[in-house]
């Protein structure tokens, strides 16, 4: 009666499903309303949960790491009048209890044979096939056969048992039941990296993988699978950009409050290239290519061991002082872990700044599901041969990653050309900053 | 119910048939007056006399034309080979006569004559008194292959035989005729020709198997099962045309399958039966299906140690069984 529960709550437009990443109350933690209670990453955003009662934490039913779908449980909370322990949640968790013991009691019996395992992942056409039809998760049968192998008997002692440990692995609620399935060709879909059998040796760190760093991995890891990346650089001639940063910097930051970089002058001009070339600001959709009419640039923050992507808007329609607000802004809300799903949301394009960390040349990862990604390095002085000697230039190296199936080297040469020619031409006579 | 021999339900069977039906009659070499050399017509000829049991000439192509012609003609003809190894030379009248004439004469005409012989090895027989020669005749259409394993079944198979329209290739394991003993019911009974038989029920693993090699399994299954190894065990009883139901039926059921026969491993029953299971079973398998059979060497030797070698014995069969229930 007094016992309530929390549902992962929808935390952005697209989002289906947030991991824990960690849990900020305790069972037996006395929380407000709207007191955040755990951390949760997106595949957009990390955010907190805020309880939606007031009263005693009662059970935690998902653990820090576990991947929840919006609406389902993640923990019990006893409201204000409550406190008895004999209620449905109580009922729940007994139901739970003989999947892990049985499991827990061959492994134990498995477990003393000391065997070794290198057959438990060598699975029979039967086993898959019992496995599938009964959603049971492999991990957790233990095999008796040679090896470890689990057998065909294996599994129908598990299923007769009725401790079927759900592939999925997550508590269902009475009513939520019938919404489990979904959520089979959705993890389908997820790439599921092949995990190498690397061990961790003596005075080795082993760093969890978790939040932010899982997210960055399987992103990466869809991208490069999945986009066929072709690679193409040019050098840009910069000088006059430069002359013109250096003679309005100071000035700006006195006026503006924040820094005139060169990342906007570079963001400005993708920008308007990207309106004379709209393929490059396009997504490959299986059976057709669409091409987004807005031209929402993501520019890639680092923060200690994360990365984010947050979004300059509508970037064709912002001065040189406006990107570089976004710019400004976006950065420190990622510093300050305080992006929302909002800042996130609408990536057409994606503008890297490289440079910044002095590389000169890199090959980029396309940004998922994006059609290209620039990466705009450092500004080096270079001897540069023109007009019949040589002088003292300030070059820069644009490297352009571009999805094959999309794009090829013709129309993502001109569009590269005319970024240069755009960098090139801004000087101190014939661009604004407003 | 009586206990006899293997042999002396091949005997009692012949007798009963000839007694019901008179336009059956027995033929071979050495079947009249001496009775066999195995004895398994012992007593016919003093019965039903020297018409209705023949002794011939020592030329197993005669015997078999012989009685393809009198098949033709509306009797019931019994033929026997002295040993299956000699009948080589009859191989073109029983596959390019006997199996293709009802096809060829578009049903005017039909042979239903069946043909006894015994095979098999253990025996100290040596080449030309060991061999399993099924194979050879397994891929002929207009043909069935009998090979019962246990005297109920000859009694039951040789009767359905010898009623049976169409020729019928009866090989009764010579090992078997006096080790081999088991309930028979006097009276009349007949066993459907290409059905299997489950002789024991398991779960653990399946062992199809035909002939001697049944036996095999089955000891072996016992002493298994005191080590908690539960095995189900089909005998094929006929090996052509193979019963595929059933065979589907015991494999998917452990999803474990063991074959075993004596004969070569290449090219046999065993092979066929293989296909069957991989062709059907697939999603249901929980191991690769295991063949267990002699070695592909041309003959069994005569060497008492090289025989051995050769030959199935119980400890081979549950060796492999154990070994694949531990899978």
């Amino acid at each position: 009666m007094g016992v309530e529960k929390i549902n992962m709550p929808q935390l952005g437009e697209s989002v289906t499903e947030g991991t824990i990443s960690t849990w900020l109350v305790q069972p037996g933690d006395k929380v407000n309303k709207y007191d955040p209670i755990a951390e949760v990453m997106t595949d957009k955003v990390n955010a907190e949960v805020p309880s939606s009662f007031t009263g005693v934490i009662k059970d935690l039913v998902a653990s820090e790491g576990d991947t929840i779908e919006v609406g389902e449980l993640m923990c019990h909370i006893e409201i204000e009048g409550g406190g008895s322990s004999s209620e449905p949640a109580a009922a729940e968790q007994k139901e739970d209890e003989p999947s892990t013991t049985t499991s827990k009691s061959q492994a134990s019996e498995s477990a003393s044979n000391g065997k070794d395992q290198g057959q438990k992942k060598r699975y029979s056409p039967a086993v898959m096939t019992l496995a599938q039809e009964n959603d049971i998760d492999l991990n957790q049968v233990e095999g008796t056969g040679r090896g470890g192998r689990i057998t065909r008997k294996d599994i129908e002692k598990v299923i007769e048992s009725g401790g079927v440990s759900k592939a999925e692995d997550r508590p269902q609620t009475e009513q939520k039941a019938p919404s489990a399935e979904p959520s089979a060709p959705e993890s389908a879909a997820k790439p599921a990296p092949s995990v190498p059998d690397v061990q961790a040796g003596e005075g080795d760190i082993e760093i969890p993988v978790t939040g932010v760093r899982k997210a960055i991995a399987a992103n990466m890891v869809k991208s490069k699978t999945e986009i066929p990346h072709a690679w193409m650089m040019v050098e840009v001639d910069v000088t006059n950009l430069v002359e013109l940063r250096n003679a309005k910097k100071n000035q700006f930051k006195k006026q503006e409050g924040y820094s005139l970089t060169y990342f906007a002058f570079f963001v400005k001009a993708v920008a308007q290239a990207l309106k004379e070339y709209p393929q490059l600001n396009s997504t490959w959709a299986g059976d057709k290519i669409i091409q987004r009419k807005a031209i929402n640039l993501n520019i890639a923050v680092a923060k200690e061991d994360q990365l984010f992507v947050p979004v300059i808007k509508n970037a064709d329609e912002k001065s040189i002082k406006g990107i570089a607000r976004d710019i400004t802004e976006l950065a420190g809300k990622a510093r300050d872990g305080k992006l929302t799903s909002k800042d996130m949301e609408g990536g057409t394009f994606t503008v890297n700044n490289t440079g910044s960390f002095g590389s000169v040349q890199s090959m980029g990862v396309i940004n998922h599901p994006q059609s290209a990604i620039l990466q705009v390095e450092s500004i080096v002085k270079k001897p540069v041969y023109q007009n019949g000697m040589f002088g003292a230039r300030d070059m820069v190296n644009l490297c352009l990653s571009l999805d094959h199936r999309v794009l090829d080297g013709l129309v993502a040469g001109n569009f590269l050309a005319r970024v240069k020619e755009i960098l090139e031409k801004m000087s101190e006579e014939n661009t604004s900053i407003y | 119910m009586a206990v006899i021999s293997y042999i002396q339900a091949v005997t009692q069977a012949l007798r009963e048939e000839m007694q019901r039906d008179e336009k059956v009659f027995v033929l071979g070499e050495d079947v009249g007056k001496r009775g066999g050399v195995f004895r398994a017509t012992d007593g016919l000829y003093d019965e039903f006399g020297e018409d209705r049991v023949l002794d011939t000439p020592l030329a197993e192509s005669a015997i078999a034309g012989v009685g393809i012609g009198a098949a033709m003609y509306g009797m019931r003809p019994v033929a026997e080979m002295q040993f299956a190894d000699f009948i080589m030379p009859a191989v073109n009248q029983i596959i390019s006569e006997a199996a293709k004439i009802r096809y060829r004469s578009n049903n005017d005409w039909s042979a239903p004559i069946t043909i006894r012989a015994p095979y098999g090895g253990g025996v100290h027989g040596a080449l030309y008194h060991s061999q399993s020669v099924e194979a050879v005749f397994a891929n002929q259409p207009g043909l069935k292959i009998v090979m019962p394993s246990t005297p109920y079944d000859v009694k039951g198979l040789l009767k359905a035989s010898i009623r049976d329209n169409d020729p019928v290739l009866f090989f009764e394991h010579k090992r078997a005729y006096r080790l081999i003993k088991g309930e028979v019911p006097e009276e009349d009974y007949t066993l459907p020709i290409g059905k299997a038989d489950v002789k024991r029920e398991g779960s653990d693993i399946t062992v199809i198997t035909y002939g001697l090699c049944v036996h095999f399994a089955l000891q072996a299954a016992e002493k298994l099962a005191e080590e908690g190894i539960d095995a189900h065990i089909l005998d094929l009883r006929t090996v052509y045309p193979l019963d595929k139901e059933s065979i589907i039926e015991a494999a998917s059921k452990t999803g474990k399958v063991l074959l075993v026969t004596e004969d070569n491993k290449e090219g046999g029953i065993i092979s066929e039966v293989s296909a069957i299971v991989s062709e059907n079973c697939l999603f249901d398998l929980d191991a690769p299906v295991q063949r267990l059979a002699g070695p592909d060497i041309p003959s069994m030797p005569y060497a008492p140690t090289m025989e051995k070698h050769f030959m199935m014995n119980p400890d081979k069969v549950e060796k492999a069984m154990r070994d694949l229930a531990e899978f």
